[in-house]
């Protein structure tokens, strides 16, 4: 009895001197399989938001135009296809700014004038890894969480990615050593320092609301249906909410009309007047990325996410008795294309305001922070506080 | 993977906290302060601590630092400018120094002995996730932490009154 298990100890220590101890081995294989998963979740996702990004320079150059009764980006047709500006915003833009010269004043600080551009990328491009973008797909008797990664703190995640975004404008106007970019960069630094409190309070009464910090979560929770037929979702219950976090979405994202830092007609272009080539094209990016943030982030917490009426797991159950039953695969894309129809609808919304008001003066964005959004929104956590409780008890 | 990170990203720690002392321009070392921080943070998930973490980077590098920088920046600092010139200013800074460096010393040689297996027991499940934190902060230490909120106002309208009073 006893030599056997020695002798089973003994074939143990000799596997694991080879370092080939099948647990070892299995977890190894695990671990690369989870990361692999990843990488590719995390591919298509980058790469949608770089297209979607030139998509809306294009439909912000058309938008614009039929707003204010012009004809618009027109030179661009390819065989008579009016539509062809579109690949002119996704391929040649991107071409032209990446051959242009790269200019660095004189007396900048070169090294933090090279990084401010990817300082101001990185926290807006890194925070879609916690928005999901369908519930769960069955791939071989896996199931993958349709999201990059499943945080436990996913809207704290969000609101340091957010804090983290002011660098890259602060960086890049002092890097610059030029007045209007720190002119831009003050303004800037100010003006996301007043916005985020208010967006991070909208978000409280949220995760109050929902009882998670888990985006993933929050979107589940809002696939109930309220009386049988409609769809439970959140601005359905928080609607001063919704307009609180549009507010300040908009004010973190830079663009008219809280777009002090750039301002055209007072500092040239503010925070990145002296940036060109691929820097320029950078900081012209993460603007249209923050777009998309904002309306994920919308769409994620406010209106269902990637939830679609009356859609469950294995198809459709609509409340007049009748349903439609639907491979995994096929609910797992139409979850997919939900999502991507709804921020469509955000962004497009945004290019909306952003070209129908006029930009603010300095001192009515700092009130409508300070005084307006603060006080309502903590008067909606509040709010929000005691009708929990009293549902609760 | 897990020692080999931590080892990777304490370096990073170290040499961006060396970096805020030993850069003469003051928009560098602040700067250098920021990424410290953040790599605090990474280091706190390292310890399961996942809300913590959050929390670092939302209050210390993201709204403290970004105040440290405006301020910089208005002034406008100017490098040559020195701030300890005094010898009884650095002499006092050195002494301050060398105590804190005996501590740290004296804690990393006691410490694993001194507490009683506490560092290499198994972390409980839920550890460091936001529900249990909040468990504990609203049940056990509810009266510290409600009176920490109350001194937090208390300074935030002190600042208030000693601003409108200059206005004035």
């Amino acid at each position: 009895m006893q030599s056997r298990s020695e002798q089973h100890h003994g074939e143990r220590d000799t596997e694991q001197t080879l370092g080939a101890s099948p647990a070892v081995k299995r977890r190894v294989v695990r671990m690369w399989t989870e990361a692999g998963i990843a990488a590719i979740k995390a591919l298509p996702v980058i790469l949608m938001v770089f297209s979607l990004a030139g998509i809306l320079g294009w439909v912000e150059r058309k938008g614009s135009a039929l707003i204010q009764d012009r004809i618009g980006a027109n030179r661009a047709s390819i065989f008579g296809f009016a539509g062809a500006g579109l690949v002119n915003t996704l391929f040649a833009d991107p071409l032209k700014f990446l051959t242009k010269e790269d200019i660095i004043p004189l007396r900048a600080d070169r090294l933090l004038h090279t990084l401010a551009p990817c300082v101001s990328l990185f926290p807006v491009l890194v925070t879609f890894a916690v928005i999901p973008f369908g519930d769960v797909l069955q791939v071989g008797g896996r199931t993958i969480n349709l999201q990059v990664a499943p945080l436990g703190i996913g809207v704290l995640y969000v609101l340091a990615m957010a804090s983290l975004a002011v660098y890259g404008v602060v960086l890049g106007g002092w890097a610059s050593n030029d007045r209007f970019s720190l002119m831009g960069s003050i303004r800037g630094s100010a003006q996301m320092v007043s916005y985020e409190i208010g967006m991070g309070l909208s978000l409280v009464s949220m995760v109050m609301t929902y009882g998670s910090l888990d985006l993933q979560e929050m979107v589940r929770a809002q696939g109930a249906l309220i009386g049988g037929w409609i769809p439970a979702w959140g601005i359905l219950y928080q609607p001063v909410a919704f307009l609180l976090f549009l507010c300040a979405g908009i004010a973190e994202s830079k663009r008219v009309p809280f777009d002090l830092p750039e301002a055209e007609s007072e500092l040239v272009s503010g925070y990145f007047t002296e940036y060109s080539g691929i820097k320029h094209l950078m900081f012209f990016m993460t603007d249209f990325v923050e777009v998309t943030v904002v309306a994920a982030l919308v769409t994620t917490i406010f209106f269902g996410g990637w939830q679609l009426p009356y859609l469950g797991r294995d198809g459709f159950h609509f409340p007049w008795g009748a349903s439609l039953m639907l491979p995994q695969v096929i609910v797992a894309v139409l979850q997919v294309l939900t999502f991507m129809a709804k921020v469509f609808f955000f962004c497009c919304f945004q290019i909306l305001i952003r070209w129908s008001l006029p930009r603010f003066r300095y001192d009515q964005v700092m009130r409508l922070g300070w005084k307006g959004l603060l006080p309502i929104a903590l008067l909606n956590v509040l709010a929000t506080a005691v009708i929990v409780l009293a549902f609760q008890g | 993977m897990g020692p080999i990170l931590f080892c990777v990203f304490a370096v990073l720690l170290i040499s961006s906290a060396l970096g805020v002392i030993v850069n003469r321009s003051p928009v560098r070392s602040a700067l250098s302060l920021v990424v410290t921080l953040f790599l605090l943070a990474v280091i706190f998930l390292f310890l399961d601590a996942q809300l913590v973490a959050a929390l670092q980077v939302v209050v210390y590098a993201g709204a403290i630092m970004v105040l440290f920088l405006f301020v910089i920046m208005l002034l406008n600092v100017q490098e040559d400018r020195q701030i300890m010139t005094r010898l009884g200013m650095r002499a006092g800074a050195a002494i301050i120094g060398a105590l804190f460096l005996l501590g740290a010393i004296r804690l990393l040689i006691h410490a694993p002995s001194a507490a009683g297996g506490g560092m290499t027991g198994a972390t409980p499940a839920g550890f460091g996730s936001t529900e249990r934190l909040a468990e504990v902060l609203f049940t056990r230490y509810l009266l510290p932490f409600e009176v920490t909120s109350v001194l937090l106002l208390v300074a935030i309208i002190g600042a208030v009154v000693l601003a409108k009073r200059s206005l004035e």
